[in-house]
C-alpha cells in the first residue's frame, strides 16, 4: 500500500458511510477479523457466508451499481465512488465483482442511456438483484477488432425481427436470461450505419449455445448460433440503424467497469488473498540460476513500476482528469508483463513446466496461467489495436488508410 | 499522459512544474544543439558563463543544498526535475559530477567542516567537484576498491589509480573512495594537488568527459570518520542513481519526441511513415516504456525526499536500483529506436540522434549496469 492516495474529505466521508453500511450488512465480527488480520476467524466466517444472499443485499442497496441513477437502483454516483466501493470490498475480502458484471456494468448503463421507459422498468431492477443474468453478443468469428464489420443479420418481419448468424467469445451464456445483441439490419449502407441493438431472450427458439474450449483446456466462453430467431420489435434498443451508437455506450462502460480489475476467483468469491509476489516466488522453487534471478528481478521491477503508474493515473483522476487512451498504455504493458511472468515460471521449472504427475495442483496452475496469459494481449482490445490508438491519439500519428471508407457494407471485403 | 507527476497528496507539485518551465526556458537558450556540438569538441566540455548563470542566477547547483550552506534548501524531488531537463537538452557541464555525485557525498557525510568549506562553493558555482570511485575494473562494488589511504603523521596519503572519473580533469575538488586500514572511506583532494596526475580519457559520449586520475602519495583530507565511510558512499550512490534516473527520463522523452515528430513528417510510399504500423507500434512501445520510466524515477525521487538529509529510508535502496535499471534501459531503447526511425539521416554525425544514443549507453553503465542493479533488487526481495 505504498502508493495510496489520501482521501479528500468528501471521499473520506463516502468511504466511512459505505463502511458503516458494510458493518450492518455483514455477519458480526467480519470487519474486525479483517482489520486485526485474524485469518482463522475470517476464514470461518467466509466459509459459512451466503454469497448469493450477499449479492442480492448489495445489489438492492445502491452500492452494487453506484453509477446508476437513484431512480433505477443506483446512487447517482461518480466513478470515484465506484472505485471506493471496490477498494473497500477488496480490502474486506468480499467479492468485488458481481456475478452479473455484464448486466450491472454494461447492459444496465446502455438501457439507461438508450432504452425506453418500458425497457427500464422491465429489466433494470432484476439486473441488480441477479434475478436475470446478462451476456454480451457482439464479437463474431469474422469480426474481432473490426467489430462494426459484423455479419449477423436481423430482418424485419411484421412486429418481429428474424435473426440469423453467429456470435463468439460469449461469457456466461448458459446462465444468461438476456443478451445484448448487435446485428446488421441494413447491409447497403456503410458498416457503422447499418447496425441495430437488440435485447435477446436467451431462451428463444433457434438460439444454440456451444462451449468454446480454449488452448488452456477450460471453456470460459461460448459460441452462440442463431437460426431464424424471432425478436419482438419492442426489444429493440434505440432506433433502427443506431446500433453502433448504443454499442459504443456498452463498450465505453466495459472499459470503465473492467479496467484494472482482475477477474480471478477472489474477485468473484472473496476470501483471503495471499501476497501475490510471495505466491509467485513459491511457484519457482529453484532460483539459483543467474539468468532466472535476472529475469525475476526484471519482473519484480516492472510490477513495482506498474504500481506507481497506476498511482499516477489514480492521482490524475482524483485531480479531476478524465481517463483517456492512456488506459491503453497500462493494458498493453500489464498484458505483456503477465505473459513474461507466467512464462518465466514454466521455464524455471524445466520439463516440470510441461509435464507432471496427475494431481499436481501447483504444476497445473502454473501451466494454466502460462496458457491463459496468451489471451491477455488479445481480449479487451488487442495489443496491436491499442498500439494504433496510442500512436494516433497520444502521439498524433496519421491513421492507416481505411479500405472500407465510404463503401456500403455489402461491398466491403470480408 | 501528462509529463508532470502530480499527486493530490503532494502540495509542491505545481511549484515543481514552475521550476521545470524556468529551467527549460534557460536551457532552450543556453544549451541548444549548436551549443552542445561546440562544447563537446572542447577539452573542458563546458561554458563557464553558462555554468555561472546556472549556479548564480538560477541557483541550480545549490537547489538541494541546505540554506545553512548557502543553498536554497529544496530536495530530491525538485533536483530531479532539473536533472530531467538537463537530460532532455543534453546539457554539457559538470553538473552530474558536482551536484549528483560530489554534493550528495558531502551531504551524506557527518563532516560539518568539509560541508562548510565546499558546499557554499558548489552552490555559488565557484567549485567543480567529482567523486572518484571506479578503478580499471569499472566495478561499483565497494569491495573491489584497491586505492589505499595510509596515515602520514597527522594526515593521510593516497595511492592508486581511479578510472572513469567524471570531469576529473577540471574538478577543483576530487572526493576519492579509498581503503583506509581496511575500511572504505572518503578523502578530499584538491584538483591541483601535488602527486595527482590527470589524464583525459577518450569517451564515446563526447558530452560527458572522463579522466584517469593517478594518485602517487597525494595529501588527502578525510571526509567524516572512517567508521561511516561506507555509509556515506552508499548513500551518495543512491542519490546519484536517483538523479541519473531523472536525467534518463528526460533524455528518453526527448528521443521519443524527436522520433514521433519525424514520423509525422517524413513521407515514403506516399504516406507519412508514422502511418505504418511498423513505425507506429515502435513509437507506442517507446511511449509505454517512457511512461513507466517516469514512474520508476518518481518512485526513487520520492523515496529520496522522504528521508531527511543523510538518512536513507528502507525503500530507497530498492527504489534507486529499480529506477536506475529501468530508466537506463528505457533511455537506451528510445535512443536506439530514434536512430532507427530516422533511417539513414539518423546514422549521420550531423543529426543529433547519435548524441542521445551515446549518452544513453554511457548512462546505462554509469553507477552499475541494469543487470548489476537487478542483482541488487533480487537480493532485496527474496529472489
Amino acid at each position: 500500500m505504498r502508493w495510496r492516495i489520501e482521501d479528500a474529505p468528501e471521499r473520506a466521508e463516502f468511504r466511512e458511510q459505505f463502511r458503516g453500511w458494510l458493518r450492518n450488512a455483514l455477519p458480526d465480527g467480519w470487519l474486525d477479523a479483517v482489520d486485526t488480520g485474524d485469518d482463522e476467524k475470517f476464514d470461518k466466517l467466509h466459509r459459512s457466508f451466503d454469497l448469493g444472499g450477499w449479492q442480492r443485499t448489495i445489489g438492492s442497496s445502491g452500492y452494487g451499481a453506484p453509477l446508476w441513477p437513484k431512480e433505477y437502483g443506483g446512487i447517482s454516483g461518480e466513478p470515484w465512488m465506484q472505485q471506493i466501493v471496490r477498494e473497500e470490498l477488496t480490502r474486506n475480502r468480499l467479492p468485488s465483482i458481481s456475478f452479473n458484471v455484464l448486466g450491472v456494468g454494461l447492459a444496465g448503463p446502455t438501457i439507461i442511456e438508450h432504452g425506453n421507459e418500458d425497457q427500464k422498468k422491465r429489466y433494470l431492477q432484476k439486473i441488480l438483484t441477479n434475478e436475470e443474468i446478462w451476456c454480451q453478443l457482439f464479437s463474431e468469428p469474422g469480426s474481432g477488432s473490426d467489430l462494426a464489420s459484423l455479419s449477423t443479420r436481423a430482418v424485419r418481419d411484421g412486429d418481429d425481427w428474424i435473426v440469423n448468424g453467429q456470435k463468439v467469445w460469449t461469457s456466461i451464456a448458459q446462465a444468461a436470461a438476456f443478451g445484448m445483441l448487435l446485428a446488421r439490419t441494413d447491409p447497403d449502407v456503410a458498416k457503422h450505419d447499418g447496425l441495430t441493438y437488440f435485447i435477446l431472450d436467451m431462451k428463444s427458439p433457434g438460439v444454440e449455445i456451444r462451449p468454446l474450449r480454449q488452448m488452456s483446456g477450460s471453456a470460459e466462453f461460448n459460441e452462440v448460433f442463431f437460426t431464424d430467431v424471432r425478436i419482438p420489435d419492442e426489444n429493440r434498443v434505440g432506433e433502427v440503424g443506431e446500433g453502433w451508437r448504443c454499442a459504443r455506450t456498452t463498450l465505453m462502460n466495459e472499459r470503465v467497469t473492467l479496467s484494472g480489475v482482475s477477474l480471478d476467483r477472489v474477485a468473484f468469491l472473496g476470501g483471503t488473498r495471499k501476497d501475490p509476489w510471495q505466491s509467485f516466488l513459491e511457484t519457482i522453487p529453484d532460483r539459483t540460476s543467474p539468468l532466472t534471478r535476472d529475469r525475476l528481478a526484471q519482473i519484480y521491477i516492472e510490477q513495482e513500476v506498474k504500481e506507481v503508474t497506476s498511482f499516477r493515473a489514480a492521482a490524475a483522476r482524483a485531480a479531476g482528469r478524465q481517463p483517456g487512451p492512456e488506459g491503453g498504455v497500462s493494458k498493453v504493458f500489464n498484458a505483456e508483463l503477465n505473459q513474461r511472468r507466467s512464462e518465466l515460471a514454466v521455464d524455471a521449472a524445466g520439463l516440470g513446466g510441461v509435464a507432471w504427475m496427475p494431481g499436481d495442483g501447483a504444476a497445473e496452475a502454473r501451466a494454466y496461467n502460462f496458457l491463459r496469459a496468451r489471451a491477455n494481449t488479445i481480449e479487451g482490445g488487442t495489443s496491436e489495436v491499442l498500439r494504433n490508438q496510442i500512436g494516433e491519439r497520444l502521439l498524433g500519428l496519421p491513421r492507416e488508410p481505411d479500405a472500407d471508407r465510404g463503401l456500403a457494407w455489402s461491398k466491403t471485403r470480408r | 499522459m501528462p509529463n508532470d507527476v502530480v499527486a493530490p497528496d503532494d502540495p509542491h507539485a505545481q511549484e515543481r512544474e514552475a521550476l521545470r518551465d524556468t529551467v527549460r526556458t534557460f536551457l532552450d537558450r543556453s544549451s541548444t544543439e549548436a551549443d552542445v556540438r561546440r562544447l563537446m569538441e572542447t577539452e573542458t566540455g563546458y561554458d563557464e558563463t553558462v555554468w555561472k548563470q546556472a549556479a548564480d542566477q538560477l541557483g541550480l547547483t545549490g537547489l538541494a543544498i541546505p540554506e545553512e550552506y548557502d543553498g536554497s534548501g529544496f530536495g530530491p524531488l525538485e533536483l530531479s526535475v532539473v536533472f530531467e531537463e538537463l537530460g532532455r537538452s543534453m546539457f554539457c557541464g559538470p553538473f552530474f559530477s558536482t551536484v549528483g555525485l560530489a554534493a550528495s557525498t558531502l551531504l551524506a557525510s557527518d563532516d560539518d567542516a568539509a560541508k562548510k568549506e565546499w558546499l557554499p562553493k558548489i552552490a555559488s558555482g565557484q567549485a567543480i567537484a567529482t567523486l572518484a570511485l571506479t578503478e580499471e575494473s569499472s566495478s561499483w562494488d565497494l569491495a573491489d576498491i584497491t586505492t589505499t589511504a595510509t596515515r602520514d603523521g597527522s594526515g593521510w596519503k593516497l595511492s592508486g589509480t581511479k578510472w572513469y572519473v567524471l570531469d576529473g580533469s577540471i574538478a577543483d575538488l576530487v572526493l576519492v573512495v579509498a581503503r583506509a586500514e581496511s575500511e572504505v572511506a572518503v578523502f578530499a583532494v584538491a584538483g591541483d594537488a601535488t602527486g595527482l596526475t590527470r589524464e583525459p580519457m577518450v569517451t564515446m559520449d563526447l558530452t560527458r568527459k572522463m579522466s584517469r586520475l593517478t594518485f602517487d602519495g597525494v595529501d588527502a583530507q578525510p571526509i567524516g570518520s572512517q567508521a561511516v565511510g561506507r555509509e556515506i558512499v552508499e548513500r551518495a550512490l543512491l542519490m546519484a542513481a536517483t538523479y541519473l534516473s531523472a536525467e534518463n527520463v528526460g533524455g528518453a522523452q526527448r528521443c521519443l519526441d524527436l522520433a514521433a515528430d519525424y514520423a509525422r513528417e517524413r513521407v515514403q510510399f506516399g504516406r507519412p511513415i508514422g502511418s505504418f504500423q511498423a513505425i507506429k507500434h515502435k513509437l507506442a512501445n517507446l511511449l509505454t516504456e517512457v511512461e513507466q520510466a517516469r514512474s520508476a524515477s518518481y518512485f526513487a525521487s520520492r523515496e529520496a525526499a522522504a528521508g531527511k538529509s543523510g538518512e536513507t529510508t528502507d525503500d530507497l535502496p530498492l527504489a534507486a536500483s529499480i529506477a536506475k535499471s529501468y530508466t537506463s534501459d528505457a533511455f537506451f531503447h528510445a535512443a536506439a529506436d530514434n536512430v532507427q526511425i530516422h533511417g539513414g539521416i539518423g546514422f549521420t554525425w550531423e543529426h543529433p540522434a547519435h548524441l542521445y544514443f551515446k549518452r544513453a549507453k554511457t548512462n546505462q553503465l554509469l553507477l552499475g549496469s541494469p543487470s548489476y542493479h537487478r542483482g541488487l533488487v533480487a537480493d532485496r526481495v527474496g529472489i
